[in-house]
């Protein structure tokens, strides 16, 4: 089940005028800052299918500015997103592209600073509804509905145990689990959907943990 | 997971068992879903209700979108209902004013609540607010308006699409036009049953309805849509309430609609490459707004 509130129905209250291409645009890109953890210096935002060929008309290109700059979908400032993207000192650039995508509204954001960098591709189902479906090349399905942990680790007996009696020691439920890697032996991650938000120094105990290499969350 | 209806059929017998309204079977579910209380939930839709009212208040004052290609129209059909000479009614005229009034604002990026989506947020609040004038809903119940199309809304969004880049209009405006035809029909003491066949007559008068924005823009052909879905969805709810029933059941409309937006081209699925986008001079504005040489080629 895909849509599991009457909010995703009845709402979201946002700035027009797409919710698919504005308000779900908003959302991937914040989702994508929350996952990288901080605000990124640059930004290659790659469109695809409908959001290719239509994304100025939709300001889909400000809103994808403005969540990574953390505006929520009723922000109106992300109708000046573009301006205050200079100003906090993040230069992004569009690149639509022609290769078909499973889901019509599909974006890759390539995002990062001086310290690292990071792939998130987002689709936005209807309604403002988005789901993230790919982080740095590891498949998956992450909502943005529920606050989540993504746990980047060596493929190695015993991480996803340490990881979940960590989570247990702090009283976090975990409502859905995801693992994947890209090569046996190799990296893998976890995809942890929880049932509250994550306080900061749970994610700090979780990177203390050997063989985890990176633990990013977003919170709702 | 915790969910009380999985599609319109069982929706309508456990409210029908069980005594219910629509609205309220949708209450308890997101209660059940979200674990959070009545309360909580009840103020979150009076906050988006209070967003459908000021839009529709800003909208009928009047506004411009930035291209231009929208706006003032909610502001002609006001004056045209205050002449008193109207041929298809105050109240119908109304809900297409306020539904107007809601897409002008969200193409002039204002702020508006998505029913179910921002393309066709002006059906739901637009009915809402042209009804109420004649049924004098209490808050209570205009809540209650916004969980019945919120839960005829999610089945469609489950089993269907929602977006017009998957489904075409008919998921768009189809669906808040079924969504707001079903809430009037509860609104004015219809049974369960007859939010389900207004639901049904509406949604079966839109299938096929492509999504073909010129320029791309949530304006043209956007903003009319809105206005006739809310006409649609008012002349089905007392279709409904006069006794009148699908002869097909609404979850197999549903489906129905399903099934037209895959085999809609894309051309015509919200990527300004068919239907009105590729009139000529639907490409005329789209060179205008966006600058460049016409594109020619006819999808």
């Amino acid at each position: 089940m895909k849509f599991t509130s009457v909010f995703d129905i009845i709402g979201p209250v946002m700035i027009g005028p797409s919710s698919s291409h504005t308000a779900g645009a908003a959302r991937i890109g914040r989702v994508a800052r929350d996952l990288f953890g901080r605000q990124p210096k640059w930004a290659k935002i790659h469109l695809y299918g409908s959001f290719a060929e239509t994304y100025r008309g939709h300001g889909t290109d400000v809103a994808i500015v403005g969540g990574l700059l953390n505006y929520d979908t009723y922000d109106e400032r992300i109708k000046t997103a573009f301006a205050d993207a200079e100003k906090a000192g993040l230069a992004f650039e569009f690149i639509p592209e022609t290769a078909n995508t499973e889901h019509p509204n599909t974006a890759r954001l390539v995002i990062g600073d001086d310290e690292g960098e990071m792939s998130v591709v987002g689709i936005s189902i209807g309604g403002g509804k988005i789901e993230v479906s790919e982080v740095n090349g590891f498949k998956l399905r992450l909502t943005g509905g529920m606050p989540a942990i993504l746990v980047v680790h060596d493929d190695r007996a015993g991480c996803i145990a340490n990881v979940a009696n960590c989570l247990a020691m702090h009283n976090v439920n975990i409502g859905h689990m995801e693992v994947s890697r890209i090569e046996r032996g190799l990296t893998a991650l976890m995809v942890i959907e929880v049932d509250q938000n994550i306080e900061e120094k749970v994610i700090q105990q979780i990177s203390l943990i050997p063989y985890i290499t990176k633990v990013s969350k977003i919170n709702n | 997971m915790n969910v009380l209806f999985h599609n319109v059929r069982e929706l309508v017998e456990r409210a029908e068992r069980e005594g219910k309204l629509i609205s309220e079977i949708m209450i308890e579910q997101e209660m059940l879903m979200s674990g959070r209380t009545r309360e909580e939930i009840i103020e979150q839709m009076d906050r988006n209700l209070t967003v459908m009212e000021e839009a529709i208040e800003r909208g009928i004052k009047g506004v411009q979108s930035v291209t231009g290609l929208t706006g003032g129209d909610a502001v002609l059909l006001q004056n045209y209902i205050a002449q008193g000479n109207s041929l298809s009614g105050e109240l119908l005229l109304d809900a297409v004013s306020k539904a107007v009034a809601t897409n002008e604002v969200n193409a002039a990026m204002g702020t508006i609540c998505a029913t179910p989506t921002a393309g066709s947020a002006g059906v739901v609040p637009g009915t809402l607010f042209a009804v109420k004038n004649k049924l004098n809903p209490t808050r209570e119940q205009m809540i209650r308006y916004l969980f019945t199309s919120g839960a005829f809304g999610f089945v469609v969004a489950n089993n269907a699409s929602i977006s017009g880049a998957a489904g075409g209009c008919q998921a768009e405006v189809g669906s808040a036009a079924g969504m707001a035809a079903a809430a009037i029909v509860e609104m004015a003491g219809g049974t369960p049953q007859q939010c389900a066949e207004g639901f049904a007559i509406t949604l079966k008068n839109m299938l096929g309805l492509v999504c073909d924005p010129v320029a791309g823009l949530v304006e043209v052909p956007c903003v009319k849509r809105n206005a006739m879905g809310a006409a649609n969805s008012l002349v089905a709810a007392d279709m409904a309430l006069a006794g009148v029933t699908s002869r097909i059941p609404c979850d197999e409309v549903i489906g129905a609609m399903y099934r037209i937006g895959q085999a809609m081209s894309p051309n015509l699925k919200e990527t300004a490459r068919g239907g009105l986008a590729a009139t000529p001079t639907g490409k005329a504005l789209a060179a205008k707004i966006f600058g460049g040489a016409v594109v020619q080629g006819d999808y």
